[in-house]
C-alpha cells in the first residue's frame, strides 16, 4: 500500500483543518484553562465535532458510523493537535468506538455505539495503576459473584475519566501481576455505586482522573471480549490508541515547528533576522527531518492498523517512540529559539511543551516503546 | 504501439537466449564475479560479463529510455517496468555500472548538441567509454564554484591547466567531464564551463589517494597544458554552473537510491554482531546498554526506510528532500558502523594480521570509510544549509 492519503482522507483532513483553525484555535484551549472549566473541554464544540461525524469514524455504518478507519480519525486528530483542541475525541471516538466496535457483543454494540455516534455518551479507558504505563502489571481485582463481578482497586491517569459516562476497565480475574493471562475488560457505568472519581490537575490542563472502585458491581453482560483474554484485547485497543495519539502528537510538533520558523523569519537581534544564524538554521533543518520521519512512521502505523498488519505492534511502538522523541525535541527547541517570550505563559508555546510531556506518557513513553520494539524485533 | 504482452514475451525470449548462465541467479559460485564498468581498459575475469554487456549494450537496454537514435532502447515507462520485472525474475545482473549513465548521460540529453549526443551517448550505453567526474579541487570542496582549473581559449582549442581531486576511478577512466574556469573576470558562478576531456590527451595524469581506511578508488587528476577541442564544450561558454547543478541533482538522486556502493561500508547485521560479540541471553542482546542504543538506532532506520518509501509513493517530489536523504542516509550509516565496531569490541578495531577474522578487519576499514560519506557528494552541513534555505525558506 502506498504511503499517501486517499482522497477521502484528504477531504477529512481539510474539514478538520478548517474546523480547528476557525472553531478551536489555541485561544479556545486557553480560555478553558483560564476559566478552570470543569471538563476542560467544551460541550458545544464537542457536539459540533460529533455533528461532523467524527465520533463515528471507527464505527460500522449499521450503527450509524462511517467506518472511515484509523486513517480517517488520525488525520483529524493531527489537525486538532495543531491547535491543541481539547475534546473527548481520542477517548471516545478512538478508544471507546474501536473497543466496542471490534470486541463488543451485538447487544453491547446496539446499546453503546449509536450513543457514541450521536454524542449522547463519552467513554474512557482505565488501564494504568501506577506512575508508569504497564498493562501486564494490572492487579486491580474483579471477583466473580454469581451472575456478576465485584470490582475493587484503583485506576490512575484515566484520560477524560473525569467526564466520561462509560468506563472500560482492565481488571485481573485470575493470576498475578505481570502475567498476560487472567485479564478481563469490563464496561462500567460511571454513575455506578462504589465509584469515586478524583479529577486530576495535570500540566497540560486536560481531563484526567484517578478512579477508586469499592465493590462496584458489573454484570456478566458487560464483559468486553472474553474472560481471561483481556490482555490481548486491551493491547490491540492500546495499539490503536498509541497510533492515533502519535498522529495528534505529530500535529502538535508540526504546529510548534511552524510557529518557530515564522519567528526566525521576523525576529531581529544584532540588526539582523535571527533566522540568518546558521546555529539556528541547522537545528531547524534537523527538526524538519525528524518531523518527516515521524510523518512516515505514523502513516505506516495507521495503514498497518487499517490493514490488520501482523506488524501492527511494532509499527505502533515505532510511531509512539518517534512521535514522542520528535515532539520532545521540537517543544524544547521551539522555546529556546523564541528566547524569553518562549517561557512566558502569555505565549502559546508553553502549552505545547506541557502537552508534549503528558502525551509522551500516554500508553507508554518512548523508552517503554523502544524496549517493546526491541523485544518484538528479537534484538 | 506494440501490445505490452507481446513485448513481455519478446523480452522473456530475448533474455532466455541472450543472458548467459553466469549472469543470472543460480550461477555457479566458482565462477569469478566482475564489477563491470566497461571502458577501453576493462578486464574481465569471466568472459560472460563482457558478452552480457555487449548484448545489452547493443539492445540499448543499459539505458532503456534513451531514444534509439542515440543508441538507447527507445522504450516507454511501461516497457521499462516490464524489462526490469523480467530481468528481476531471472535474477539478471546489472550489465554495467557507469558514471556515464548515472550522471553524464542525463546532462547530455538536456544540454548537449545533436552531434555531442550522437558522439557520446552510444559509447556510454555500450560501455565502450568509461567516464569519471572532475568537480572538486584542493581549494574547492563545499564551495565548488570557487574552482580554479582554467581553460583558456587559444583560438582553435582550449588549453587546460589545474588539478582535480576526489575523481573516483580516474586511473581507470577513459574520459572525464570537468568543470573549468573560462571566465576569470566574471563573478564566480558565471565563469564556469562544462568540458569533456579525453584522458589520453597529453598532459593529463592521475595519482591514487590512500584514505584512512586504506586503498580507495579516489584519485587526484592533473592537467598540464592539455589541449581540448572546442567541440567538447557542453552548452554555452561560461554557462556551466547550471549544468553542474543539474548533474549534482542526478548524483544525489543516485546516491540516495543506491547508496555510495562499496563506500557505504559493511552490509553486516548489527544485531547479529552484538549477539555474537556482546552475548545473548534468552534471545536478547545481553548488555542492556548496547541493546537500547541498537534499538534506538534501528527505530530511526525503520522510520527512514518508510520515509524513503513515502517519497517514492508521493511521486518524485524528491528534489526538495534529496538533501534530507543524503544527510540522514549517511549519518545513519556512520552511526550504524560506530555501533557495529563498539559491539565487536577489540576485534572491531583490528587492522591486520592472522589473529583476527577477515570480516572483523574489513569492518574496521568499512567503519573508517563511512566517515567520508557525510563529506562526499555535499557535506552534511551543506545539506542542512540547503534544507534551511530552500525547504524552510530561512533568510540568508
Amino acid at each position: 500500500m502506498k504511503l499517501v492519503l486517499t482522497e477521502e482522507q484528504e477531504f477529512l483532513r481539510d474539514t478538520a483543518k478548517d474546523f480547528a483553525q476557525e472553531r478551536t484555535p489555541v485561544t479556545h484551549f486557553r480560555a478553558l484553562r483560564d476559566n478552570k472549566d470543569k471538563n476542560l473541554w467544551d460541550r458545544d464544540i464537542w457536539q459540533e465535532m460529533v455533528n461532523l461525524g467524527w465520533s463515528g469514524i471507527l464505527i460500522p455504518e449499521e450503527f450509524g458510523g462511517s467506518n472511515f478507519g484509523v486513517a480517517g480519525i488520525s488525520v483529524i486528530l493531527q489537525e486538532c493537535g495543531k491547535t491543541l483542541t481539547p475534546s473527548p475525541l481520542f477517548s471516545t471516538g478512538v478508544l471507546g468506538a474501536y473497543a466496542i466496535s471490534n470486541f463488543g457483543t451485538q447487544e453491547q454494540k446496539e446499546k453503546y455505539l449509536p450513543k457514541i455516534v450521536s454524542g449522547e455518551i463519552t467513554t474512557a479507558l482505565a488501564v494504568d495503576e501506577s506512575s508508569h504505563h504497564d498493562p501486564l502489571k494490572t492487579s486491580f481485582e474483579a471477583k466473580k459473584n454469581n451472575e456478576e463481578y465485584l470490582l475493587n482497586g484503583k485506576k490512575t491517569f484515566v484520560i477524560d475519566g473525569a467526564s466520561a459516562d462509560i468506563l472500560i476497565v482492565l481488571a485481573r480475574t485470575s493470576g498475578n501481576s505481570g502475567e498476560l493471562a487472567g485479564l478481563t475488560l469490563f464496561i462500567v457505568d460511571a454513575n455506578a455505586d462504589g465509584l469515586n472519581i478524583i479529577k486530576l490537575d495535570m500540566a497540560d490542563s486536560r481531563n484526567y482522573a484517578n478512579i477508586e472502585f469499592n465493590d462496584v458491581k458489573c454484570s456478566n453482560q458487560e464483559i468486553l471480549g472474553t474472560v481471561e483474554t483481556g490482555g490481548e484485547t486491551v493491547e490491540r485497543i492500546l495499539d490503536i490508541g498509541r497510533i492515533a495519539m502519535s498522529a495528534e502528537m505529530l500535529g502538535n510538533a508540526e504546529s510548534a515547528f511552524e510557529t518557530t520558523i515564522e519567528y526566525l523569519k521576523q525576529r531581529k537581534q544584532f540588526g539582523v533576522l535571527i533566522g540568518t544564524f546558521q546555529a539556528l538554521q541547522h537545528r531547524a533543518a534537523e527538526m524538519f527531518c525528524e518531523i518527516e520521519l515521524t510523518k512516515s512512521a505514523v502513516m505506516a502505523a495507521v495503514q498497518g492498523a487499517d490493514e490488520n498488519s501482523n506488524e501492527l505492534q511494532r509499527l505502533s511502538s515505532l510511531a509512539k517512540t518517534i512521535a514522542g522523541e520528535t515532539l520532545h525535541l521540537v517543544s524544547n527547541e521551539a522555546i529556546q529559539m523564541h528566547g524569553g517570550i518562549g517561557v512566558t505563559d502569555e505565549y502559546d508555546l508553553g502549552f505545547f511543551i506541557k502537552r508534549s510531556r503528558v502525551a509522551e506518557q500516554i500508553f507508554g513513553s518512548s523508552t517503554y516503546h523502544t524496549e517493546r520494539y526491541a523485544n518484538l524485533s528479537g534484538f | 504501439m506494440q501490445n505490452l504482452e507481446e513485448f513481455r514475451n519478446e523480452v522473456k525470449e530475448w533474455l532466455d537466449k541472450n543472458c548467459p548462465p553466469s549472469m543470472r541467479s543460480g550461477a555457479d559460485p566458482s565462477i569469478p564475479v566482475d564489477e563491470v564498468w566497461g571502458g577501453r581498459k576493462a578486464e574481465y575475469k569471466n568472459p560472460e560479463s563482457k558478452i552480457w554487456l555487449d548484448r545489452m549494450g547493443a539492445k540499448g537496454w543499459t539505458m532503456p529510455t534513451v531514444p534509439k537514435e542515440y543508441g538507447g532502447g527507445g522504450l516507454n515507462a511501461e516497457q521499462v517496468t516490464i524489462l526490469n520485472q523480467e530481468m528481476f525474475a531471472i535474477g539478471a545482473k546489472q550489465p554495467l555500472l557507469s558514471f556515464g549513465i548515472w550522471m553524464l548521460a542525463p546532462v547530455l540529453l538536456e544540454y548537449g548538441s545533436e552531434e555531442q549526443k550522437k558522439e557520446h551517448l552510444p559509447k556510454i550505453i555500450k560501455g565502450e567509454i568509461r567516464w569519471c567526474q572532475g568537480y572538486s579541487e584542493p581549494g574547492s570542496g563545499s564551495d565548488l564554484a570557487s574552482l580554479a582549473t582554467k581553460a583558456e581559449d587559444i583560438g582553435d582549442h582550449f588549453l587546460v591547466n589545474g588539478q582535480k581531486v576526489w575523481t573516483s576511478y580516474a586511473d581507470k577512466a577513459d574520459w572525464i567531464f570537468a568543470l573549468v574556469r573560462t571566465g576569470p573576470k566574471e563573478p564566480k558562478h558565471d565563469g564556469i564551463s562544462f568540458l569533456l576531456i579525453d584522458m589520453e590527451t597529453a598532459g593529463v595524469s592521475t595519482k591514487p589517494i590512500t584514505l584512512i581506511s586504506g586503498k580507495s578508488p579516489f584519485c587526484e587528476t592533473f592537467f598540464d597544458d592539455v589541449k581540448v577541442p572546442k567541440e567538447n564544450l557542453i552548452g554555452q561558454l561560461n554557462a556551466g554552473w547550471a549544468i553542474a547543478k543539474a548533474l549534482l541533482q542526478h548524483e544525489r538522486a543516485f546516491i540516495s537510491s543506491f547508496g555510495l556502493g562499496s563506500g557505504m561500508g559493511s552490509g553486516r547485521d548489527l544485531v547479529s554482531i552484538a549477539k555474537k560479540h556482546v552475548g545473548e541471553e534468552d534471545g536478547k542482546i545481553s548488555n542492556g546498554f548496547y541493546r537500547s542504543q541498537i534499538a534506538s538506532h534501528k527505530i530511526k532506520e525503520h522510520a527512514f526506510g518508510l520515509t524513503f518509501k513515502r517519497a517514492k509513493d508521493e511521486g518524485g517530489k524528491a528534489s526538495a528532500t534529496a538533501s534530507m536523504f543524503k544527510l540522514y542516509g549517511t549519518e545513519h550509516n556512520k552511526k550504524r558502523h560506530e555501533l557495529m565496531i563498539a559491539a565487536t569490541g577489540i576485534n572491531g578495531v583490528a587492522w591486520d594480521g592472522d589473529e583476527f577474522d577477515k570480516e572483523d578487519k574489513n569492518l574496521t576499514r568499512a567503519w573508517l570509510r563511512t566517515k567520508g560519506n557525510s563529506i562526499e557528494g555535499g557535506t552534511s552541513e551543506v545539506q542542512l544549509n540547503v534544507i534551511s534555505k530552500r525547504v524552510l525558506g530561512l533568510p540568508s
